[in-house]
């Protein structure tokens, strides 16, 4: 549905985007992830055709956007990060203007009212947009690039500023229309992406730095097994009980907490459970253990990984 | 370019902006009609149409200043160049909507022919080729600022900018006697928007002085068009 290659966009010296390339295909959501100013704006104005790159190609549906961006952009419904709205007009006349704007062939009254019952915002429709809540706003812009039903939606961060509930309601929103349509959706809170997505691509300093389905990411990155022990008692002493289990890789200190009480991160084999035998290790040895708690990667520290080892390559790089 | 326009004639007429220009245009009109008309005695609005010169070019950076700056501002030029609409359609629905407001500002001159008729028959013709003028002055202004406007963010600098083009605009004939070499003059009295307008003001339909505002006009929507262009490539 959607293809992107090879789009590089560079300000003067800075490249803002380089060398991203992903494709999204029809009916499935994709989460566009990475930190502030990782590119993620830059490269959905780009596939909206708000701005050119410097070099690559997008194609929506078959039309590319340089020779038919009038085609390209009426199969688009965009949501910029900040929503573009004239706050000196209601929410009606807005979405009357938006509506032929985007020359849409439905029936006018009837298409704007069923958006709104999506988005819930019928009961504002006669309110200026100035004075709306930025909550309602962003719906108002959600309302928007939802006019004519377009076939693909590019939603930038379509959460910020709303409060928990609302930014349930509208994932939740996000997910039905997922059925319906091509959905590019960005944000820099994983979680959120996680519960909506069936795909995610990071992006870091302009990179894509990984591009897998939201299950095999998350696999991928938590694959690796710790434990961390807190014990009292003497630590060379301690170190040798805890090797003695089976099933264990590694034995670190993490860190000193007070005299004699210590804690060791422990690495264990994929899939095995070693917290029953080593509580009974540790009762042999007459050791008390004072904590004991699994220490998976999360998926943040993934991500924080992830990112900050594109930024630390690319500093490399530039030197 | 329908929705553009219609939706800036909301904005104008949903906002004071509309009708401040209205009041001013309105209030000097009249000034003019009744101290030289009816004053004097005379049906001849020569005088009316040469003074609304100066205030045509007062009051248009006022009617444009925010047509493209505040897109910008705002960030709803995001929602213009991602829909299907091409950027000559979106500035054209600017410049009409503005020339439409001009337009309804210039219905008062159909009352004055219409007062002008108790006393005696109106030359309509001449009277057609005065709005005429007048209409074309204010489009050519529209144009050039509808540029200014999309070259920055903020309407106070393009409303200053659009007052001291037309300040410069207005005094060029006096730059053009100041110029001692006379190939320079001669280009600076070529390009006096007055002199030009002045043939209408007396009832002179010439095909030049129409190509002349034409000409600007396509120039600066053309220069405008460049301005948004530049945006998405830089």
């Amino acid at each position: 549905m959607i293809e992107v290659k090879n789009i590089t966009k560079c300000y003067g010296q800075h490249k803002a985007v380089d060398n991203v390339s992903f494709t999204v295909e029809s009916g499935e959501i994709l989460g566009f992830l990475g930190p502030n100013g990782a590119g993620k704006s830059t490269t959905m104005n780009i596939i909206t055709g708000y701005l050119s790159s410097s070099s690559g190609t997008v194609t929506v549906d078959g039309c590319e956007i340089l020779d038919d961006p009038k085609g390209v952009k009426s199969k688009i419904g965009y949501l910029p990060e900040i929503p573009p709205l004239y706050l000196d007009m209601t929410v009606q006349k807005y979405l009357e203007f938006m509506f032929d704007l985007k020359k849409v062939k439905l029936d006018k009254e009837e298409h704007i009212e069923e958006v709104c019952r999506l988005v819930k915002i019928s009961s504002v429709t006669h309110r200026l947009i100035k004075n709306l809540s930025k909550g309602y706003k962003q719906r108002v812009g959600l309302a928007q690039a939802l006019l004519g039903n377009p076939p693909v939606l590019i939603l930038d961060e379509p959460t910020v500023g709303l409060d928990p509930k609302q930014i349930i309601e509208i994932r939740n929103l996000v997910k039905s229309l997922g059925k319906k349509h091509t959905v590019i959706l960005s944000s820099h809170i994983l979680s959120e992406v996680q519960a909506i997505c069936d795909r995610v691509v990071i992006i870091s300093n302009g990179h894509v730095v990984a591009d897998e389905t939201t299950d095999g990411l998350s696999k991928k990155l938590t694959k690796s097994n710790r434990l961390l022990v807190e014990a009292e008692g003497n630590k060379s002493k301690i170190i040798d009980v805890i090797s003695s289990v089976p099933d264990v890789k590694s034995v670190k200190t993490e860190s000193v907490l007070s005299d004699d009480v210590y804690e060791f991160s422990v690495e264990v084999k994929e899939d095995a459970d070693i917290r029953k035998k080593l509580f009974f290790a540790f009762a042999q040895a007459n050791i008390p253990i004072l904590g004991l708690r699994s220490d998976n990667i999360t998926l943040e520290e993934a991500f924080l990984k992830l990112t900050s080892d594109t930024r630390i390559s690319s500093r490399k790089a530039g030197e | 370019m329908g929705a553009i326009i219609k939706r800036e004639l909301y904005s104008y007429f949903c906002s004071p902006i509309a009708y401040v220009v209205m009041a001013i245009f309105m209030f000097f009109s009249g000034l003019f009609f009744t101290v030289v008309c009816l004053v004097n005695d005379t049906s001849n609005l020569t005088y009316v149409f040469t003074n609304m010169f100066l205030i045509t070019i007062l009051l248009t950076p006022i009617m444009c200043m925010k047509l493209l700056s505040d897109e910008k501002r705002l960030k709803t030029d995001q929602a213009l160049l991602t829909s299907p609409v091409s950027i000559f359609g979106i500035v054209m629905g600017k410049f009409f909507s503005a020339c439409i407001l001009n337009l309804v500002c210039m219905s008062i001159y159909l009352i004055f022919g219409f007062v002008l008729s108790f006393f005696v028959t109106p030359n309509w013709s001449v009277i057609l080729c005065n709005f005429l003028g007048l209409f074309i002055l204010s489009c050519t202004m529209i144009a050039i600022n509808l540029f200014l406007s999309s070259l920055t963010e903020s309407q106070m600098i393009a409303a200053i900018t659009g007052f001291a083009t037309g300040l410069f605009i207005y005094l060029i004939d006096n730059v053009a006697k100041a110029i001692p070499v006379a190939f320079i003059s001669n280009i600076f009295q070529k390009l006096s928007f007055l002199s030009h307008y002045q043939d209408f003001t007396v009832g002179m339909l010439t095909l030049a002085n129409v190509v002349f505002f034409l000409s600007v006009i396509a120039l600066f929507i053309f220069l405008t068009i460049r301005v948004i262009e530049k945006k998405r490539w830089s």
